[in-house]
């Protein structure tokens, strides 16, 4: 597709001249870089609880940011009018960061790579309701013939379809179409009037509907759901202490997101703020440890063609045999520190400043058989499934909440435990990685991730870890 | 913009809906950012979205748009009826009982419009004061994430097809420093913050900035303690997180849906003594505060635990009538979609002790300033967090801890509360310093 059968050339009737001219206006203050992101997205959502279809929900944003950065200085404005004096506007605004004469020579638009990695024909939300309202209603089925002691389910199904386009006064012009759908799905058990247990599974990412009829469907994330409630309803207190923790494959990945990957965001670096501040090229984790943020990942949640800010997405390694090799940047930061760009630009909604941010984090296979991990531990604790997570970069503490795990008593797993959290801290609780499986596997494609207020989607993966020492916030005796 | 919600309302009964609702939400937003002195980020605009739920006979559909020229507010009402076809008939959808409506008169002071005309200059100047003020404090505050000014504007419009209009607007202005301190290698952060309706209430920026600076300067040297049964006192910014799981616990919908472990407590013994929650969104000036609720219903002052006792629930009408109750004014929603329950000034009643005196009481126990993570199971009960703080020593702060979880029940944790008398509003939750009989704190 070129520019001008592009989204918005085509609907809103926006020309190259348009953009250069809305660029030269954002740089007349003397700015020393200058963006424009235009952004449509259209959702949908659909969610049956208590066995009704109580919930549908469709909608239309759309609207214009115009950034301009002056040393390190940014000014940002945005406008949900597309008209082009609501766009100057913005872009007088923006302007005001930096003072003096003009003085960027704006290189001309050109535009900027074409590939698809999520090369999705119809999205879900250009389909019609019948199909999607389907998928929930499946789900609410399957749940609840999973046990009788399954007594309440939710499930949620939500897609989007959004349009970027973006452009830079150093002479990007990109534009993109982002598909993205999930179904999630909740359960609650009960027995004998005791306090009732829940479960959760979800799972999607930049597809077609047919992957919720063919790869993952409604059943498979409704038995899981109802599986971890049930579960539940058999554990026993989490210990409390020091202990030996075992990952499971998949979503435990939440771990890296929180321990190293927020840590190896730019902006916290370049500003000297990071626990990992200062330290490429040391070692921060265990030689068997090489940890990776992929956005080019085909249909994965986490992925993009391009970022927020224009750049391609790439595959950037972190950590290498646990040595620290680099950072994720965004414009401001590349700029600043004169590293290249990682394609680590994204932004919540026009209404965002970009920031450095994870795509899909992951940590590549080790050589161990996954069974003799477990076999490995006479005592501890196997995570099989987390909540989420958060992290202090400063200090590096981080936690994640444990909703599926069993003791691990002489090599075997025995009782679930209850729901708790682990702290760790970030630096230093990657060293104690003592054996690393060869089952990678990335999550299911829930992920949502915050940072200063902004949320965007990512993805995480992580093959079966066995970590010597975290710290286990349980109230039970120590494991 | 009244007048676009009552048309909206028009359209959708026009297009087959039986009943409709329309919110329209319009908001400012500035914010400035300095760090180490430098303007680092100026960000100014404003954005509007309209949203319309309609209910045809007992099935409903949700629709929102940014477009509010009519063709856009067309194709909303369209996409709205369009859904209401696919929802299941549900005998309790509906609007808010009629004879419920309203909205509390007089000068609820939620809006100044002192933050409206504020010039930009004077705005980074007051975040530049509060970072220097961190700095000046002590030389071991070596960094900074950054001091921010930010203000919002909010207008809110709500109209439904029995007879309800209302508007209002609100307005915000915060202040807030993130120092960073390093001592050897290693590095803490924490922040002060300040926030009010109007400007002329903001408090001084060196005040936030010294009060960041010291919040930061005591985590240093912070020590793992071993894992251990002790008591354990939150201050007034962390006890909030126990206050919020109270929240979730007695809003409606867990209620219904029996998935909290106070749904079936009505009446019952749930806390002790010294335990009396309130939820008031009446109350001027806080940020809970608003003359009427998502649905059209004046707020009010609802007991939800007193002395001890679970005297109400909190619930929007649909809640309500699953429960064969009254709502008590507590919808909230975004711009569309089914309301779900929010709370207006939550929070727990000051008692008579001091934070100093309750510390003072303290043996061997963990005083919490920090926590991490979202650790709170409503169905069980059951709370683990990540921690941070200082120890107490025979009734003195002694030493930093961190990298440590604190675990309990909520259960528990009601039954062995003793509150302390520090009660200030800071947000719309807000609780004075608590002290917890017992707890595990998970460390070495």
């Amino acid at each position: 597709m070129t520019f001008s059968d592009s989204f918005f050339a085509s609907k809103f009737g926006l020309s190259q001249g348009d953009l250069e001219a809305y660029l030269s206006l954002a740089l007349s203050q003397g700015g020393d870089y200058a963006d424009i992101y235009f952004e449509y997205l259209a959702t949908s959502m659909i969610a049956i609880d208590e066995s009704i279809v109580k919930t549908a929900t469709q909608g239309v944003s759309l609207g214009v940011g115009v950034r301009v950065i002056s040393g390190e200085r940014t000014g940002y404005a945005y406008s949900d009018d597309l008209s082009p004096e609501k766009i100057r506007k913005a872009a007088k605004v923006a302007a005001f960061i930096a003072s003096g004469p003009a003085k960027v020579d704006k290189q001309p638009l050109h535009e900027g790579i074409k590939r698809n990695l999520y090369p999705v024909l119809t999205a879900p939300n250009e389909m019609g309701f019948v199909e999607r309202v389907d998928l929930v209603k499946r789900a609410e089925k399957a749940a609840r013939a999973y046990d009788t002691r399954i007594f309440q389910v939710q499930a949620t199904y939500a897609d989007s379809l959004r349009h970027v386009l973006v452009a830079n006064s150093d002479g990007i012009l990109n534009f993109d179409r982002q598909p993205m759908a999930r179904l999630s799905v909740s359960a609650m058990a009960r027995e004998n009037g005791g306090a009732p247990q829940n479960g959760h599974a979800g799972g999607g990412g930049r597809v077609e509907l047919s992957f919720f009829l063919n790869e993952k469907t409604p059943e498979h994330f409704a038995g899981e759901a109802a599986r971890m409630a049930i579960v539940q309803l058999g554990a026993v207190d989490a210990p409390a202490g020091e202990s030996v923790v075992v990952l499971g494959p998949g979503w435990p990945g939440v771990l890296l997101h929180e321990a190293v990957g927020h840590g190896l965001e730019a902006d916290f670096n370049r500003k000297g703020t990071s626990a990992f501040s200062g330290r490429i090229g040391q070692q921060v984790a265990s030689p068997l440890c090489t940890v990776v943020d992929d956005g080019t990942i085909a249909n994965r949640r986490g992925s993009l063609n391009v970022d927020d800010e224009g750049n391609p997405t790439q595959r950037n390694v972190l950590i290498e045999n646990g040595i620290l090799r680099g950072y994720l940047q965004d414009q401001l930061s590349s700029r600043v520190t004169g590293n290249a760009a990682t394609g680590n630009g994204r932004r919540e909604s026009y209404e965002h400043i970009p920031m450095p941010r994870m795509t899909n984090t992951f940590m590549m296979p080790g050589e161990s058989d996954p069974e003799e991990i477990i076999r490995s531990v006479s005592k501890g604790l196997y995570c099989a499934n987390f909540g989420g997570g958060q992290v202090d970069i400063t200090s590096g503490n981080f936690v994640f909440s444990a909703s599926e795990s069993y003791l691990i008593e002489n090599g075997k797993l025995t009782r679930p435990v209850k729901n708790a959290t682990l702290i760790g801290n970030g630096p230093e609780a990657m060293k104690y990685v003592s054996m690393v499986g060869n089952d990678l596997k990335l999550d299911e494609g829930v992920g949502v991730c915050g940072k200063e207020g902004q949320s965007v989607p990512v993805g995480v993966g992580i093959p079966t870890v066995r970590i010597d020492r975290m710290t286990v916030g349980g109230t039970g005796a120590a494991a | 913009m009244i007048d676009l919600a009552r048309d909206v309302i028009r359209q959708a009964l026009a297009a087959g809906a039986t009943d409709a609702e329309c919110t329209i939400s319009e908001g400012e937003e500035f914010s400035a950012q300095v760090r180490l002195g430098e303007l680092e980020t100026l960000k100014e605009a404003g954005s509007r979205g309209a949203g319309v739920r309609v209910l045809r006979g007992k099935h409903t559909g949700a629709s929102y748009t940014s477009d509010l020229t009519p063709d856009g507010i067309e194709r909303m009402v369209a996409a709205a009826i369009q859904l209401a076809e696919i929802t299941t008939e549900d005998p309790f959808a509906g609007l808010a009982e009629e004879s419920e409506f309203g909205s509390i008169a007089g000068d609820l002071k939620i809006y100044s419009s002192d933050v409206e005309t504020l010039a930009t200059a004077p705005r980074i100047e007051m975040a530049r004061r509060a970072e220097k003020a961190a700095f000046d404090f002590d030389p071991r505050i070596t960094n900074s994430e950054g001091a921010g000014f930010d203000s919002r504007l909010g207008h809110r419009v709500f109209a439904n097809s029995r007879g309800f209009a209302g508007e209002y607007r609100s307005s915000s202005c915060s202040m807030s420093v993130v120092p960073v301190a390093k001592v050897n290698d290693k590095m803490e952060r924490d922040y002060w913050f300040h926030s009010s309706r109007a400007f002329d209430q903001l408090e001084e920026p060196e005040s936030i900035g010294r009060k960041a600076a010291e919040r930061t300067l005591r985590r240093l040297g912070s020590v793992k303690v071993e894992t251990q049964r002790v008591p354990v006192i939150f201050e007034p910014r962390t006890a909030r997180a126990i206050l919020g799981g109270i929240f979730e616990a007695v809003e409606g919908r867990s209620v219904y849906r029996q998935s909290s472990f106070l749904a079936t407590k009505l009446g019952e013994r749930v806390a002790s003594e010294n335990v009396t929650v309130i939820d008031d969104g009446t109350i001027p000036g806080l940020f809970g505060t608003s003359p009427f609720d998502d649905e059209g219903i004046p707020t009010r002052r609802t007991p939800v635990i007193e002395r001890g006792i679970l005297k109400s629930f909190l619930l929007n009408s649909y809640s309500a009538r699953k429960l064969g109750m009254k709502s008590t004014g507590s919808a909230s929603r975004g711009i569309t979609g089914n309301a779900g329950v929010g709370h207006g000034n939550f929070y727990l009643e000051a008692g008579t002790r001091s934070a100093e005196e309750l510390i003072g009481s303290v043996k061997n126990g963990f005083y919490v300033t920090e926590l991490i993570g979202s650790g709170v199971n409503i169905a069980t009960g059951d709370y683990s967090q990540g921690a941070a703080g200082l120890w107490i020593r025979d009734g003195e702060l002694a030493f930093a801890v961190s990298e440590v979880t604190v675990a309990s029940t909520l259960q528990q944790i009601l039954m062995s509360v003793e509150v302390g008398s520090d009660l200030e509003f800071r947000g719309s939750v807000a609780s004075p310093t608590i002290l917890i009989g017992e707890m595990t704190v998970g460390g070495r």
